[in-house]
């Protein structure tokens, strides 16, 4: 009887012990798309795009999101209103004939200064065809009663009277994620005009940020709009890469900001190997 | 004379008195160079002799000593591990600080919280602090060196750049998605799996091992998402469905701290495809709760969070480790020996009856 019991105990202590840890993942097909040479662009993996409802955790509905945020910097935000995506709650996509991709997302949006949220229905379309085409956005934001209204039209006047000494600030203005307060509305528009750019060079494989202000000066100017020159280094976090964009723009309270002249930096740092310092 | 006496003694008794109340102080809510971070790390063995040693586990490109703290109690039991390593990309200054606080944060409650001091009896934690440490002095640089992601190391002779992107390096399916084999790339995986010292020094350390570990979180930013492996789309975890249970825990536990809404899923659906990183080869080698962090924010300050977010990302991450900690201890320890019990004292009972009658 005693031996019986010994057995089943061993039996069972073995059942609840450490369980199986398997190990190799399912032998695959080999993956033939995967040619060691070749420089895979997100594009050739995903052929079969996501269609119909899309899962709002999954990237296709949070790239798209992202587009819309940009889109909407560049419509409504001004130095004292920064708009971000706050929650995709639901989206679709599907083919269009030949001609593209739209999609359709309802998500909520959070003005970052004040951190008020709304909802947000909007639609895209990404054209198809040869070279960077930007994509369509459709989208509306309610501008609630803020006092950012007030603050740009002060702050414009007192950019206005006093070209203030911007050259060569770096913002965020330390390596640390430091900006000084009086900083902030300057690293909002640099913010902005690069919203442009990330908006026109988006598609369904970029995510977009903005890593660095990394220069903005305000020009003199005889219009009545501020004009300013900036350095942005963008990030995109799909390759990874940070990309350097130099902006001439100009903002006015009543005609927001608008990108007058932009160029792509070549990044000359990286290619040169140089005598390594310790 | 005697003047020039007394100032030096009072100049002697402040000096020691400062290095006395800077040694107290490490700021935790401060980005600190690597020297700083070295200094610390011995710091916390002289302070915690019992339960702290150092571990040098290999040596970077420009010959650097990589090092991890190993922090446990001594039982002189055989032990099991969770490993944590952070600052594989170097720009992502905020992991290297969740590292230090999560050092602390360990260090002072076990001694007043029994379930952390359980876990330091039955486990070891192995963390590394920085992993990439010549990439991390080099955005330690100047302000263009700042966004530099990869190791230091040359790469092929015709290459013009410098650095292989140390999260494509592993012997993960290696070469295959995610990766350019431009060599100035950001995301480069190296001329082949573990070429770069940096990886190579975690598979021989981990690799020796590999059974002693339950966990092994890498820790990153920017995203505010924890990713499950793998990064491959053709290949499921064969324990996918507990990784999203537990990872999802984490988030859960993540947003109760400061309401912050953290991602969680497979690097190809929340993401992007890749391969070659710690997590996948980690789980590939049998390690059954392997997670990839990564912090915040979701992109205002990208990479350059301002210290004042330091503390409260510090705070969630925590939780969020530590739900995905307790979980893998409890399954190995507390469950076991919970369900071993239950089990014999009911056999022991049903003898008991059995025993009785036959009697």
């Amino acid at each position: 009887e005693i031996m019986r019991l010994v057995v089943v105990l061993a039996v069972l202590m073995g059942v609840s012990g450490i369980p199986d840890v398997t190990i190799s993942p399912p032998t695959a097909s080999a993956d033939t798309s995967a040619h060691p040479n070749s420089i895979p662009e997100t594009g050739a993996e995903e052929d079969v795009m996501a269609t119909g409802e899309l899962n709002p955790n999954h990237y296709p509905a949070r790239r798209a999101a992202q587009v819309v945020q940009h889109y909407l910097n560049t419509r409504y935000g001004s130095p004292f209103r920064l708009i971000g995506v706050q929650t995709v709650h639901s989206g679709n996509a599907e083919d269009v004939a030949d001609s593209g991709r739209k999609y359709q997302l309802e998500l909520s949006v959070n003005d970052i200064i004040t951190n008020t949220t709304q909802t947000c229905s909007a639609e895209l379309f990404f054209p198809k065809g040869k070279g960077q085409q930007p994509p369509e956005v459709k989208a509306l934001y309610q501008k609630y009663k803020t006092n950012q209204t007030l603050m740009s039209s002060d702050f414009a006047q007192q950019l206005r009277s006093d070209i203030s000494t911007l050259s060569n600030s770096k913002l965020p203005s330390d390596s640390h994620g430091h900006i000084e307060p009086d900083m902030k509305p300057f690293w909002h528009l640099g913010i902005l005009a690069s919203s442009f750019i990330m908006l026109n060079e988006s598609t369904e494989n970029t995510l977009y940020n903005v890593a660095q202000v990394a220069n903005i000066t305000q020009l003199t100017t005889e219009e009545d709009h501020l004009e300013f020159d900036c350095h942005t280094l963008l990030h995109e976090m799909v390759s990874q890469e940070i990309i350097h964009w130099k902006m001439l723009f100009t903002w006015s309270p009543a005609e927001g900001v608008k990108v007058v002249q932009m160029k792509r930096l070549p990044h000359r740092h990286e290619r040169e190997k140089s005598p390594k310092t310790n | 004379m005697l003047d020039c006496v007394g100032m030096s003694f009072v100049l002697l008794l402040s000096a020691v008195g400062a290095a006395t109340v800077e040694r107290a102080q490490y700021d935790y809510y401060k980005y600190h160079p690597m020297s700083e971070i070295t200094s610390w790390m011995e710091q916390m063995v002289k302070d915690h002799p019992d339960v702290v040693t150092v571990v040098k586990y290999g040596k970077t490109y420009e010959s650097r000593d990589i090092s991890l703290l190993k922090i446990g109690l001594n039982t002189g039991k055989e032990k099991k591990a969770i490993w944590m390593d952070c600052g594989i990309h170097a720009r992502e200054w905020i992991a290297p600080a969740f590292c230090q606080y999560f050092v602390r944060e360990i260090l002072q409650t076990y001694k007043t919280d029994a379930k952390m001091e359980e876990m330091m009896k039955n486990v070891d934690f192995y963390v590394t602090p920085v992993l990439n440490i010549d990439g991390y002095i080099y955005t330690w640089e100047n302000k263009t060196t700042r966004l530099w992601r990869k190791n230091r190391s040359p790469g092929p002779e015709d290459c013009s750049c410098y650095g292989t992107d140390l999260n494509r390096n592993f012997d993960a399916n290696w070469g295959t998605v995610g990766v350019s084999f431009d060599c100035c790339s950001n995301t480069y995986p190296g001329t082949k799996p573990a070429s770069e010292p940096e990886a190579k020094a975690v598979t021989d350390f981990v690799g020796s091992q590999k059974d002693i570990f339950l966990c092994f979180l890498t820790i990153h930013s920017y995203g505010q998402l924890i990713l499950v492996p793998y990064g491959h789309p053709n290949y499921t975890a064969p324990n996918y469905n507990e990784l999203m249970m537990v990872g999802k825990g984490a988030a859960e536990a993540i947003w109760k701290v400061h309401g912050m809404n953290y991602t969680v899923g497979a690097s190809p659906d929340v993401l992007y495809a890749n391969s070659g990183s710690s997590r996948d080869w980690a789980r590939m080698q049998g390690i059954p709760l392997t997670f990839t962090f990564e912090l915040r924010d979701n992109g205002t300050y990208s990479f350059e969070l301002p210290e004042d977010q330091i503390q409260p990302t510090c705070e969630e991450a925590y939780s969020g480790a530590l739900h995905i900690i307790t979980y893998a201890h409890d399954k190995t320890f507390s469950g076991a020996v919970a369900n071993a019990a239950v089990t014999l004292w009911s056999i022991l009972l049903a003898a008991g009856v059995t025993g009785a009658t036959l009697m």
